[in-house]
């Protein structure tokens, strides 16, 4: 009885599951899970990333602020090599058609142009300015001890919260 | 050697480290490297509420995103207790304080807001854009300095008071 009961469910099941896949446009990105090799290497380049931000000093406020001063090139500099570096490296994946480990091809998916790039480009810089961090010194100066930072995480949350809410009256 | 490590690192180590993870992501990974989306991930994974842009948000194929965040603080730990000869300065001393706790609050709003609307921030149009000569990226880019410097320039003396 139970059993019958479950096929029924199960065959009811599938066909909702079709039914939601046909109305779905081809488009849309599959949903699930990364492989755990996959998180693994995320996780390994998450902390060899957050090691070059902290020891090059980029995750330090005053370093921020001595940029846009114009008063040192120590960011300039780094953020310009680091550009240059990864152009060639990505010219060299792209001449080589080279896969991804896990035997993807690596493909660079353009971020398109609309107001936002603009508006949303100099709120952001005025929140880097103020606060000394992007999303990513962020993360390290939490990891790093700087418990003030969770502040900075907290208000980006809020930002990105007020973005979700106001995005369809925003132009794009 | 040791001493080299132990010491902040001079801008062209740091530039060609931070400009070998665009390559590393994508070859280990099979992603594009960029951070600010971890933001999204985490609205949408766990209070998505009635909101189109965290609903529609793939959060289980997004997940590395806060895994790569969770790998940056760890590398902020690491760098901090084992690869530093002296305690790293993140923030100046006046932070410590209500005023300073606000202006955080404050400024990682227009962060959260102003990344989320540009579509990235220094790592995915900066860097990764830039790199791919995808040009909205450096318009971004751009207008991300425009922000800074007007905020640094013109605010400053309120902001940061003496310290500007």
């Amino acid at each position: 009885m139970n059993d019958i009961a479950k096929g029924v469910a199960q065959v009811a099941d599938e066909a909702q599951v079709s039914t939601t896949e046909s109305e779905k446009p081809s488009n849309v990105q599959q949903d699930s899970f990364p492989s755990l090799g996959n998180l693994i290497a995320v996780l390994l380049t998450g902390v060899f990333f957050g090691i070059v931000l902290t020891k090059s000093e980029v995750v330090r406020w005053q370093r921020v602020h001595d940029m846009f001063l114009f008063k040192e090139l120590h960011m300039y500099l780094i953020i310009g090599l680091g550009i240059a570096v990864a152009m060639i490296a990505m010219l060299i994946l792209k001449k080589t058609h080279a896969n991804s480990l896990g035997g993807k091809p690596i493909v660079y998916k353009p971020k398109p142009f609309h107001t936002g790039v603009i508006i949303g480009g100099m709120i952001f810089g005025a929140g880097w300015a103020i606060t000394g961090a992007c999303p990513g010194p962020m993360y390290a100066q939490i990891g790093g001890g700087e418990w003030f930072a969770l502040f900075t995480l907290g208000g980006a949350i809020i930002g990105m919260y007020v973005y979700a809410f106001l995005k369809p009256k925003l132009p794009h | 050697m040791t001493e080299f490590i132990m010491q902040p690192w001079p801008w062209w180590f740091s530039g060609i480290l931070i400009g070998l993870t665009v390559p590393l992501l994508f070859y280990f990974a099979g992603q594009a490297f960029g951070i600010s989306t971890s933001l999204q991930e985490a609205g949408a994974m766990c209070a998505p509420g009635n909101l189109d842009y965290l609903k529609t948000h793939n959060w289980k194929s997004g997940i590395w995103t806060l895994v790569f965040a969770a790998g940056i603080a760890v590398g902020g730990f690491v760098a901090v207790q084992f690869l530093s000869a002296e305690p790293v300065a993140f923030l100046p001393e006046s932070f410590h304080s209500v005023g300073g706790a606000v202006r955080l609050l404050v400024g990682g709003l227009l962060i959260g807001f102003g990344t989320r609307y540009a579509g990235g921030c220094t790592s995915g149009h900066s860097i990764t854009g830039i790199a791919n000569l995808n040009w909205p990226s450096l318009v971004a880019t751009i207008f991300f300095f425009v922000g800074g410097i007007a905020v640094t320039w013109g605010l400053g003396s309120i902001i940061f008071g003496v310290a500007a």
